[in-house]
This record gives structure tokens, sequence and C-alpha cells, in this order.
């Protein structure tokens, strides 16, 4: 290589570093012994600490329904969305949806807050799971509308035109052939929102109930009040579940593609 | 509207049909208007059944758009189509008898030969569809070959899929948009008497779109000369390439020599060192050029009108050079001539 | 056709009124309102929450959180632009590069945060590193100032701008370069007068991707800041929850919000929609 190139390369190393070494050392001190920032040798204790704090177990499982009931919501609702927007543009849907994905966390935290509030005194509901998973659809459904839509832009229009034209009507059309085509847009479209919504602290915090608390929630609360390795652990277990289900899934994606 | 094929939604009487009376397709003075432009202005046509017919034209010139009001992805603005003497106008295409082969074949990605040509059948229920379906393969020299996906084929034979996709519902009409198109060279030439073939063999009305006049030639029993939005000329490939209606028509069908106002030819053109007699025409010119083509020689003169001619002649009548007095020659029966 | 569409746009039309429009909506009427007694909502409407943003109090946590914003989209551009040029140079590792750049990004946010708090806390490892190393005696203040809160928003938003940047670099042709360099360009002002100029779209985008949600961040200023370094969104989430001025709450949200929609609309040229 070129001096130049390999500045170039010394500088994306650090770079790189820059973006994995604060992960790799929290990874690490897991494994610490003790509790404090002093490697004192390898323990898994921190590991079994997590199953043993029935705060974070139970609000790993709330994450895991909010999140899986989100993502079938916003998935279904959004690759309807996608497929009406491919077959004819709707600006003021387009503009909902853009104005979403830029609307600070935090606006859209208080904002669902107040029609939370205001709507559940009407029908003498309370927050809860319900109030946090459709939050969790509010600011997902535009993430899965652009995977979607991204995919639809790849087929052409004249398939569904020869399945109608072969006697398959509108609905048989897009079941038949589009919807089997869209699949790889549609799973990528649903790990996205599965990750946002188990990770999301802003807005799940201003809507929760108080039996309705998340694993980032409960991260949070453990953050503020001191350092605990248990943190460490449970985070690293985030990165190394989100990092090998993103993985699988784009040796999935690969495989699929190499297949037609 | 869910029983195809089915007459009984005519509204009113049954119209008369215009042109032959076994015409299986009839095109009534329909207009397709755009917002920016009319891409079919008024095209009234009749389309017998059992034959080949070609629609010509340059592209842009709404033979596209024609086919596509017929398959029913589009509705005319005005005027009506009629297939097996009913009014199809309204009908989706899934409601409508006929059936197309796509310029880029549309074969659907994710399903495998067989399932691609079972795809029509299965909306009908049809009891013999295995049958009908290994018989069309056959057909296409597609058998097989069943197993395997769009992706893992070759151009050709993704064509003759889509093909087959359309011919195993035994359509009414089978429309084909452009479908030698995406073929090279070579296997468009074989492919072009494999569909005249195939035609013969099935007995379904042909309606191909082309732009390729070597193709509608070659191909078709009548052929329908396009150019903006309008029908030109309706002929046999002969008519319409040796007594067009139209310099358009001439033009398009061909090169063409204009000397004093007639149309000619190139290959009944002739090229002499002495001037016509016993009933030619002949015309002094000087050769300007004089091209090599392989299989003949290209002789391109200039007349004393200032016109240009070019004649082709065999390979062993010509060292014509540039500069040589000469006579361009003709057979008056060969002139092509517009009112 | 129209008719299988209406009904595909339902669920969309449901999001829109009842997610996204109403939300908006009532925030934008509670801006209007007047603080009740108790921290709840009153009549008569009024401009007065609005006018309370020209306080120098709440205007130097505006004008702050702009220039955070800022710094850390102008951090972001120059350590992101050479990361994208390299990738886009590296033959066969790119993909592998590229998921190098993503994968922090696919896991949690908060864990990213928390990962700095554990650094830079006075107990964390830095200090406590630092301390063994015997290098100072007590522990650097890195934790709670506005150097952290940069920190945050960098490490937490730098993919946004790698990826975007990488997007235009790889559609480059490289004859172009080729091209400069026939035409007597020397490598460096090959990259500034060719390269730079055509990844334009991508810098803009990235910018726009990386300078919204700083300007909104709530999350990073909350746990690297630790009050001390205020931005509009802690702001929000303050006058919402502890001081209970809903109405003030209301008005910053949609000041912020007309700023990020203004921004959006000035950047985002036609025909570069996703939709």
């Amino acid at each position: 290589m070129k001096p130049r190139g390999r500045l170039l390369g010394f500088y994306a190393a650090l770079v790189f570093l820059f973006l994995h070494l604060p992960l790799l050392t929290l990874a690490v001190f897991s494994f610490n012994a003790s509790r404090f920032t002093v490697w004192q040798g390898f323990s898994l204790a921190w590991y079994r600490a997590i199953f043993h704090d029935p705060d974070l177990m139970e609000s790993a499982a709330n994450s895991v329904v909010i999140a899986l009931a989100a993502t079938l919501i916003s998935v279904a609702a959004g690759t309807l969305c996608a497929y009406a927007l491919w077959k004819r543009r709707s600006r003021l849907i387009s503009a909902g949806l853009y104005l979403s994905l830029v609307t600070p966390e935090i606006v859209t935290g208080v904002s669902l807050l107040a029609l939370f509030q205001w709507a559940f005194r009407w029908l003498g509901w309370r927050l809860g799971l319900h109030s946090v998973i459709l939050a969790h659809v509010a600011f997902s459904l535009a993430y899965v509308v652009i995977v979607v839509a991204a995919r639809l832009r790849t087929l052409s229009p004249t398939l569904e035109e020869a399945a109608m034209d072969l006697g398959a009507t509108e609905w048989q059309a897009f079941r038949e052939v589009t919807l089997p085509l869209l699949l790889p847009g549609i799973a990528a479209g649903a790990l996205l929102v599965l990750t946002v919504s188990f990770d999301d602290y802003v807005i799940t915090s201003m809507v929760a109930g108080v039996d309705s608390q998340t694993l980032p929630m409960v991260i949070y609360a453990m953050a503020r009040r001191g350092a605990s390795p248990v943190i460490n652990a449970i985070s690293a277990l985030i990165v190394v579940f989100f990092g090998a289900l993103i993985l699988v899934s784009e040796r999935l994606a690969h495989a699929a593609e190499k297949l037609s | 509207m869910k029983d195809i094929g089915s007459s009984a939604h005519i509204p009113g009487p049954p119209a008369p049909v215009p042109g032959p009376a076994d015409a299986i397709l009839v095109l009534r003075d329909v207009v397709k208007q755009y917002p920016a432009q009319r891409a079919v202005d008024g095209v009234s046509l009749s389309i017998p059944r059992g034959g080949f017919y070609s629609l010509l034209g340059p592209s842009g010139c709404g033979k596209t758009t024609t086919l596509r009001l017929v398959a029913g992805f589009e509705e005319p603005t005005s005027g009506e189509v009629l297939l097996e003497g009913a009014r199809v106008n309204g009908r989706r295409p899934y409601e409508r008898n006929v059936s197309t082969v796509f310029q880029n074949y549309a074969l659907f990605p994710h399903l495998t030969v067989r399932q691609n040509v079972e795809f029509g059948l299965r909306r009908r229920r049809a009891p013999d569809a295995p049958a009908r379906v290994a018989r069309v393969l056959d057909l296409v020299r597609l058998a097989g070959k069943e197993e395997r996906y769009p992706a893992q084929l070759s151009g050709g034979e993704r064509q003759r899929v889509a093909l087959a996709r359309s011919l195993v519902l035994e359509p009414a009409v089978l429309l084909l948009d452009e479908p030698l198109a995406a073929l090279d060279p070579k296997l468009r030439k074989q492919m072009r008497f494999e569909l005249k073939e195939m035609q013969r063999r099935v007995g379904i009305t042909f309606l191909l779109v082309t732009h390729d006049q070597e193709e509608a030639l070659s191909m078709s029993d009548q052929v329908a000369v396009m150019n903006e939005g309008r029908i030109q000329q309706v002929g046999t490939p002969q008519e319409v390439y040796l007594r067009p209606r139209t310099p358009f028509v001439a033009g398009f069908l061909g090169a063409v020599n204009w000397i004093g106002g007639v149309g000619l030819r190139p290959e009944v053109t002739r090229i002499s060192r002495v001037p016509a007699n016993g009933g030619m025409r002949s015309c002094p010119a000087a050769v300007t050029d004089s091209v090599f083509l392989g299989n003949c020689v290209q002789v391109v003169a200039r007349l004393s009108s200032g016109e240009q001619a070019v004649a082709e002649v065999p390979r062993q009548d010509g060292a014509y050079q540039s500069g040589d007095a000469v006579h361009i020659c003709w057979d008056p029966a060969d002139e092509m001539t517009f009112s | 056709m129209s008719r299988l569409r209406s009904w595909f746009l339902v669920p969309a039309w449901l999001w829109m009124g009842g997610l996204f429009a109403a939300p908006f909506a009532i925030v934008l009427a509670y801006s209007f309102l007047t603080r009740g007694a108790y921290g709840g909502l009153d009549l008569p409407w009024t401009l007065e929450s609005y006018q309370r943003l020209a306080d120098p109090l709440y205007l130097s946590i505006l004008l702050r959180s702009f220039l955070m914003a800022a710094a850390a989209t102008a951090i972001c551009l120059v350590l992101a632009f050479p990361l994208a040029l390299f990738i886009s140079r590296s033959g066969r590792r790119r993909n592998l590069y590229l998921q190098l750049v993503i994968l922090p990004f696919w896991s949690s946010f908060l864990v990213r945060l928390y990962a700095w708090l554990f650094l830079l806390r006075d107990t964390g490892l830095i200090n406590t590193a630092l301390q063994a190393l015997h290098l100072i005696r007590e522990p650097l203040p890195l934790l709670y100032n506005d150097g952290a809160v940069l920190l945050g928003l960098v490490y937490g938003y730098l993919p946004f701008m790698v990826l975007p940047i990488y997007a235009t670099l790889e559609r480059l042709d490289p004859a172009l370069l080729e091209a400069a360099a026939d035409l007597g360009a020397r490598p460096f002002s090959a990259l500034w007068r060719v390269t730079v100029p055509l990844s334009a779209p991508g810098i803009r985008a990235g910018v726009i991707l990386v300078f919204i949600p700083c300007l909104g961040a709530y999350l990073t200023p909350d746990l690297l800041g630790g009050g001390r370094s205020v931005m509009i969104g802690n702001l929000v989430q303050n006058q919402f929850t502890t001081a209970r001025d809903w109405p003030f709450g209301a008005a910053v949200s949609v000041a912020l919000m007309a700023v990020v929609t203004l921004l959006v609309v000035l950047f985002l040229r036609r025909g570069e929609e996703a939709l």
C-alpha cells in the first residue's frame, strides 16, 4: 500500500477501536470476580446473578412480550401500507411517516403520554403493557414501511399484471406473487422493529405503568444507582444476542438471495 | 363478474361486429388519452380467428398501449373492445380470455417452471391440469426442466416458459409484447420460425406487437402498421411491403430510394453502364460510394436531379468505382406510388 | 386495483390518526393552555408558554443544544468520511468492515451509553487504571460535563454518518479519479475536488441524520451529563415530570418539532425521497 493508503488504514483502525473498545471492555469486566473495576480473576457470578434477580427476569419477559406484539402489529400494518403506497402514492401518509421518523423520541414520548392520559380517562384504562405496545407501534411503523418499500422497488410491476393476466384476482396476485417475494424485506423490517422495540427506554419510560417495567427501564434504574457488574453481564448478553441474531439473519438472507 | 368468458353481462343487445364474421377480436374507434398525450388515437381493427397478426410500429406509436387495452391493464378513454363478439370494456384482466407473453416474460421468480405454468390453471381448477402442463411443456421442449427456477434457465428457455404459461390456458387470443426483444440476435431469428410453427400447431390466434419489421413480415399472416396512435395500413406482409399506402409505411418496412416522386426498394433498383430498354425505366447517375456487404455490394449513386439512390447488386456484377457514370434502372411495376 | 389499495391503507390511516396526529394535536393544544394550580391544565388559552421560551435560562438551553448537535455532527463527519473512504476502497473486505460499523448500532443504545458510564465515572475503568499507575491521585472529572455528552452523541450516531457517505462513495466511478489523475491532479487534490463534491448527497444525508437526533437527544445528556449538561430533550422531560408544567413542556416540544421539520424540508431535496 502507498503511504497515504496506510495512513487512511491507521485512521480507520482508530475509529473502529473507538466504536468497539467500550463495548469490549464492558464485556470483559462482566467476567470479573470483583465488584470493582480491578481485575481479580474470571467469574460467571454476575451472569448467575441476572437469573436470580426477579426484577430483571420480569422486565425481560415484559420486553419480549412487548417487542413481539409491537413487531407483529407494525409488520402487518407496515407491509400493507408499503404495498398500497407502491400502487399509488399518498403524500399525506408519506409525510406522516417521515415526520414520525425524525420526531425526537422525547417528543413522541410526551405526546403519547398526553394522548393516553386523555383517552384512558375516558375509557377507564390505566397505563400498562398495552400502552407500551401501542407506543412502540407508533414509532416503529415507519421503519417497516421504509424497509418493505425498498424491497418493493426491486420488484417489477409486470409480475402482478402477469398474475392477473393468468386469472388471479388482485388479492391472489398480492398473496401468491408479491407477498412471497417481499418476505426478505418483511423479515428485515421485523428484525429492525424487534431490536428497536426491545431497546427503547425514552418513550417506554413515559408510557409504562407500574406493572409494565421493561428491561431497559430496569437497566437504566440500576445504572443510575451506581456501577454493577450485573449490568455489564446483561449488556454483554444483549449485545451478543442481537449481534448473533443479525449475523444469522444476514447469512440466511444471503443464502436466500443466492437461491433465487 | 367472476364467471370468465360468460357473455351474459353485455349491456344491451349484442353490437354488430364489423369486418369478417369470424373476427375473434375487434377494436372499434379505440382512444386512449393520457394527461400528456393521446397514445391511441381512434384505432379500429378486426383480427381474424386462428391467424398470426402483428401490430408493427416504431417505439411510442401506441402499439403496446393497444395491447394493454386488449389485455385489460388499461381501459380505453372511448371506443370498444370486443372479444369473441362480447364487449370486454371494464372487465378486469382476470375476467378476459386473453393471455399475455410479456417483453421480459414476467416469470414468477419464486416458483418453479411447473408452478409457473400451473399458475393460471390453479385459478380455473382445471381437473386435467397435470396432463395439460405436461403436454404444453412438451410442446415448448421444456420437459425435464419442470423443477428449475427461472433464474436457472437460459433466456430462450425463459421465453418458452412464458409462452407455455399462457398457451396452457388456451386463450382466445395470445398477446405477445415484443417477445423476442430480450433474446440475442441469433436466437431471435430462430425463434421467429418456432413461434410461427407453434401458432400453426396450436391454432390459437396470436397478436404480436413488435417494432422489428423483419419479425412482423416473416411471421405474420396479417400486419397492421401503426404510427402516432393510428393505424396506417393493414394487409398481408407482401401488401404492406410491396404496396405501402403511405410513405411512412414504405420507409418503416424497408429502405426506399426516392426518384422523381416514386419509391423503389434497393433490391429492385438496378445499376447498369448503359441506359435501360424494353419497358424498363432509367436515370443517369454517378457512383458516389460502393460498400462491400459480404453477400452483395451496395452501390450508392447520385442522380442528375440531386437525389440519391442505393442499389444492392450481386458481388460478381460489381466493380463500380466512385465517379463512374452509370444508369439507375427499374421495372415500372416495382414503383411505389402514393396518392 | 384501488379497492384493495384502500383496504390496505386502513391500518396506516388508523396509525396516522390515532398514534401520530392525535397525540401531536393534543400537545399542540396543551401548549396554548395555562398551567393549573396542582400541575394540571387550565384555561384560558394563552401564548405565555411560548413567550417563556425567550427567557435567558431557556434560551441558553436551546442554544447549547444547537451547539452540541452541531459539534457532534462536525466530529462525526471528520471521523466518518475517512472511514467511509477506507471501506469503499477495501475491495472484498468491504462487507466485513461495514458489518463492523453497523453491529454496535444494532446493539442497545442504552448499553452503549452505559459502556461510557462504566469507563468514565470516578470509579470507572479509566480513573481506576490511571490511579493504579499512580499517574493521578484524585479521579479526573470525566463524567457529567459537556465533553462527556458530546462523546456520547458522537459514539451513538457515528454509523448514521458513515453509512450514507459510504453509499455514495461506493457508487462513485473509479474512472473519475483516474481521469482526475490523468489530468494532472495529485491524489489529495483529486480527493478534494472530485471525491468530496461527488459524495455531497451522502454527506448531506449524514449531516441531517446525525444533527436531528442529536438536537432532540434526551438519554445521552441525561446519563452522561447528569443534570449538569442539559439539552432540549431534558427540558421537555423535566416539564412533563418533575416540574409538572405541561403547557410549557408542550410548547418546547412544538418548537423542537417545528425546527426539526424545517430542517428536514430544507435538507431533503425532491427525488431523494424513499417512499
